[in-house]
């Protein structure tokens, strides 16, 4: 039988992931905003294992807020994402270097 | 070995190939489906963890709507994919200590009796009416914070217009700030006309 632990294990090796993700990608910009999705999905699925177990709501409540929140993050994100490329024409991180001291 | 099991572990093996694949692909598109495939395999997850209304509404909202998004951005961007890469492998060193380090933290944590003896899901859950017992909650303990999320939806929405907005064109309105930063070289050029000294002037011009 799938224990609690197992859905916490598979949301810990999501985190992982994202997490190795940021450390790899660190210049792509798009792939840093897929990677934080992949993050909030992670804390998601732990919410709703915890609600599932433990018969209790909230969590899924708030599962629901945190997605309003992310889609709301990942618009503004991206309307960044176009206007940086608008002015600069790149999305490495490397060349947002204007305020270098 | 139950059909859950085995629909758990597909499902869960899916999802976090799709994560291993959306970090190291090469072309963004590719990663932007990837993420796709992910956040659909969560939404099989929650399905069969009865969350059926959130499972949907990843789909639809989530999958639907921002990574549509995602999709339309990375095609309108014109990207130098190797500069980005350059360099991907070297730091997976650190980020392979970190993870490691977040892994062995919650098997650690996950390994106690506690989280490993809950195998049935919890009173009310198996036969309840998911959708009506969270709407329930939603709108009686939690509709402020409701309320502040769609004022939330609504700020996102103005400020990601008025940050890629680009006004017409053919409209004439004055910038006073634009006025006033003008100089005297912008607007007056002397030129040096010879004089045309043999030149008559005759009634008829």
């Amino acid at each position: 039988m799938v224990s609690l632990s197992w859905y916490l294990g598979v949301g810990a090796l999501l985190f992982a992931i994202s997490v190795i993700g940021i450390f790899l990608n660190r210049r792509n910009l798009i792939v840093l905003l897929m990677a934080i999705e992949l993050m909030l999905l992670a804390v998601n699925i732990n919410f709703i294992a915890f609600s599932h177990y433990l018969g209790d709501y909230h969590g899924q409540v708030f599962v629901f807020f945190i997605l309003t929140v992310a889609a709301a993050e990942s618009a503004i994100g991206l309307a960044l994402l176009v206007v940086l490329f608008r002015n600069l024409a790149t999305i490495n991180v490397e060349e947002l270097d204007s305020l270098k001291g | 070995m139950t059909a859950q099991t085995v629909l758990f572990l597909i499902f869960s093996g899916v999802m976090l190939l799709a994560a291993l694949r959306v970090i190291t692909a090469r072309n963004p598109v590719h990663a932007v489906l990837f993420l796709v495939l992910a956040f659909f395999s969560a939404a099989c997850l929650w399905m069969l963890l009865q969350a059926e209304f959130l499972a949907i509404a990843l789909v639809l909202v989530y999958v639907g709507a921002v990574m549509v998004l995602f999709l339309f951005v990375v095609m309108m961007l014109d990207i130098n994919i190797d500069r980005l890469r350059e360099g991907l492998w070297k730091h997976l060193w650190a980020g392979g200590i970190v993870a490691a380090l977040i892994v062995l933290q919650m098997w650690l944590v996950l390994s106690q009796p506690r989280w490993n003896t809950l195998t049935e899901p919890g009173p009310g859950i198996a036969n309840a009416n998911n959708i009506e017992l969270l709407g329930r909650l939603t709108f009686t303990e939690y509709v402020f914070p409701l309320q502040i999320a769609g004022a939330l939806l609504l700020v996102a929405i103005i400020a990601a217009i008025s940050l890629t907005l680009r006004g017409r064109k053919d409209t004439k309105r004055q910038d006073p700030s634009q006025q006033v930063k003008v100089h005297r070289a912008d607007r007056v050029r002397l030129v040096n006309l010879p004089s045309d000294e043999g030149a008559r002037q005759t009634r008829k011009g």
